[in-house]
């Protein structure tokens, strides 16, 4: 069991490390000198010269990684060339709605995933089944984009039931928070639930094609308790997998919907500066999220020895 | 082409037993004609934009933000331009980027996972690589790459590739890993057969299939992700019209003018629907393993 946490966190270290090295390659590989981006147009050749040397940008790339990995270690994500402050203080601000944003959207995802994905696999071959996959097809292949707006056009334009946009911080009221997430998280979300909902109902077909769930059957056992807890625990490992799998799309769609709702968070963040050409922050911001997936993944697979303890290989 | 195969199956000397196979077909995979129907209307479309549709560039100012009518079928944007010309030449760039982005993963994909699964330092090296790349979400890297360069449809098509790259390589080794210990292969290897006949006759082959199931996924993704480019303003140029920049221009005039994000919006569903449900077809078709899985 220990070997198993060790070694996975080995791996972890590891692809964080490679992650590393392809963002930090990826900003060198950059047309155009970081130097003259700094020191701006004024600057004579000596100047440059005396700058690049105090950010160590002459030396070998190995050391300027080594350089830059040991900041990042210890929370340095660098400062941003547009607005001079530190990027991990700048992400630090708007951690709050993208938090929100992400917590609210991921649970009611995965309760709403997996309920239609169990009523999917124990209603098999009925209408009801063929309705559940029919919307996860539909829903997978609209962009967030589309939903967002289709959303606050209905909603929010015509219905006038919640707020088009914004966010308010949860120490405003929870209830006026949790009012301009309702649109966002469900735009966020409806390819997550897709996705979770269809791998939760092939699980379950599998498991309730075993002998002991036709034994509790016989044995008189409800169908409540049957499908929740002798079948969806032991569907768990893939359908546990794909939530944490999924995770990577929640993350590119917190871009998206952050600007749909105009929502004032890291995706914002993010998006904000490809306009400005903030590379220090693309950087910071991709490595965060990147760092976020490893780390899901990671506890997806520890879960993984609760679920089925014969997983501790 | 499924449907020559089908046509095939059944006898490709008689039409008439042709036309029934044909039938058949339609009948057993309602879900993936419909999609090949669509997808075909699609390209035609986006073929033909120059002469079914009016300029799109074309601004007239006087008739900003109207909606559809006999002249402006799906309405005007706030420039005055045709939505409806827009949405069809819009066509052009989702389908030529989806169609690109598959072909190339799918090449660069095959090559690299040939190598990773058959010669053992390549494979220490690449997979690791694989790992990372497939730790940092697409579209994050793909607005760094995007952001780092000028924005043209190369740079964008570039810049989606190399995502989804690694799940073409791990796709390619694991089916390379399989056959590897098969014994027609064990026997070609012990019959002195050279590695490349090895290669090209025994272990290609049965990578094809699930290549091309994934083509077509890899083909959905980039139409979306390309589009979320265009939405986020980090894509093709803004002169080129396409759905995401279009929705991206006009997202402020939701409220007075929906024609303008309603009729793109749809047009991308629908392109990414087809393209999932032809997907669908074909890996229940071509790969039966994974069709039972789903």
């Amino acid at each position: 069991m220990l070997a198993f946490i060790a070694r996975r966190l080995a791996s972890t270290v590891l692809v964080m490390a490679i992650v590393a090295v392809i963002i930090f390659l990826l900003l060198r590989l950059a047309p155009g000198d970081p130097v003259a981006i700094i020191v701006g147009d004024n600057a004579s050749p000596s100047q440059i010269d005396a700058v690049r040397k105090r950010l160590g940008l002459d030396d070998p790339l190995a050391i300027q990684f080594w350089r830059w990995a040991s900041r990042v270690l210890v929370g340095d994500l660098g400062i941003s060339i547009f607005s001079g402050e530190p990027v991990a203080k700048l992400i630090g601000q708007r951690l709050e709605p993208t938090l929100s944003l992400a917590a609210t959207t991921l649970s009611l995802a995965v309760v709403v995933a997996i309920s239609f994905g169990v009523l999917a696999a124990w209603k098999v071959g009925t209408w009801i089944d063929r309705a559940v996959m029919a919307l996860s097809v539909a829903s997978f292949s609209v962009p967030v984009f589309v939903v967002g707006y289709v959303l606050i056009y209905v909603f929010a334009i015509q219905l006038r039931w919640l707020p088009v946009q914004g966010y308010q911080p949860l120490g405003d009221g929870v209830l006026t928070w949790a009012r301009h997430l309702v649109l966002p998280s469900i735009a966020l979300g409806l390819a997550y639930v897709a996705l979770i909902a269809r791998i939760t109902r092939t699980a379950m077909l599998d498991v309730l094609a075993e002998d002991y769930i036709r034994t509790a059957h016989a044995k008189g056992v409800a169908t409540g308790p049957v499908l929740m807890k002798h079948a969806l625990k032991n569907a768990g490992v893939p359908i546990v997998t794909v939530i944490g799998i999924g995770v990577a799309l929640l993350i590119g769609g917190v871009v998206i919907t952050e600007t749909v709702f105009n929502i004032p968070g890291i995706g914002r963040l993010v998006v904000d500066a490809i306009q400005t050409r903030d590379y220090p922050i693309i950087q910071g911001v991709i490595l965060l999220f990147s760092g976020i997936y490893v780390i899901i993944n990671l506890l997806v697979d520890l879960t993984y020895t609760l679920l089925d303890p014969r997983i501790r290989h | 082409m499924a449907e020559a195969t089908a046509a095939m199956a059944t006898d490709a000397g008689q039409p008439v037993l042709r036309r029934a196979g044909a039938w058949r077909f339609v009948r057993r995979n309602p879900t993936m004609v419909a999609g090949l129907a669509i997808l075909t209307a699609m390209v035609i479309i986006a073929l033909l934009a120059p002469w079914i549709a009016p300029d799109p560039l074309t601004m007239k100012p006087v008739q900003r933000l109207k909606p559809p009518s006999s002249t402006f079928w799906f309405g005007t944007d706030q420039l005055g331009r045709d939505v409806f010309a827009r949405t069809v030449h819009g066509a052009r760039i989702s389908l030529v980027v989806g169609i690109s982005v598959a072909a190339l993963a799918i090449t660069i994909g095959l090559v690299v996972g040939l190598l990773a699964g058959t010669v053992r330092w390549v494979e220490a090296v690449v997979m690791r690589l694989m790992d990372g790349l497939m730790a940092i979400p697409a579209i994050l890297l793909a607005i760094a790459m995007v952001s780092l360069f000028r924005a043209s449809v190369g740079v964008v098509v570039a810049a989606i590739v190399i995502p989804e790259i690694p799940r073409v390589v791990r796709l390619v080794r694991a089916v390379v890993l399989s056959v590897r210990e098969q014994p027609y292969v064990e026997a070609a290897v012990a019959g002195g057969a050279r590695w490349h006949k090895i290669l090209w006759r025994h272990i290609l082959p049965p990578t094809i299939p699930p290549l091309i199931v994934q083509a077509t996924y890899i083909a959905a993704s980039a139409i979306l992700i390309e589009a979320a480019l265009s939405f986020l303003g980090a894509g093709t140029p803004p002169e080129i019209p396409t759905w995401g920049n279009m929705i991206a221009a006009d997202r402020i005039y939701l409220g007075r003018a929906p024609w303008c994000i309603f009729y793109p919006g749809v047009a991308l569903a629908l392109v990414v629907l087809a393209v999932n449900l032809v997907g669908d077809g074909l890996r229940d078709r071509l790969d039966p393993r994974i069709a039972r899985r789903m």
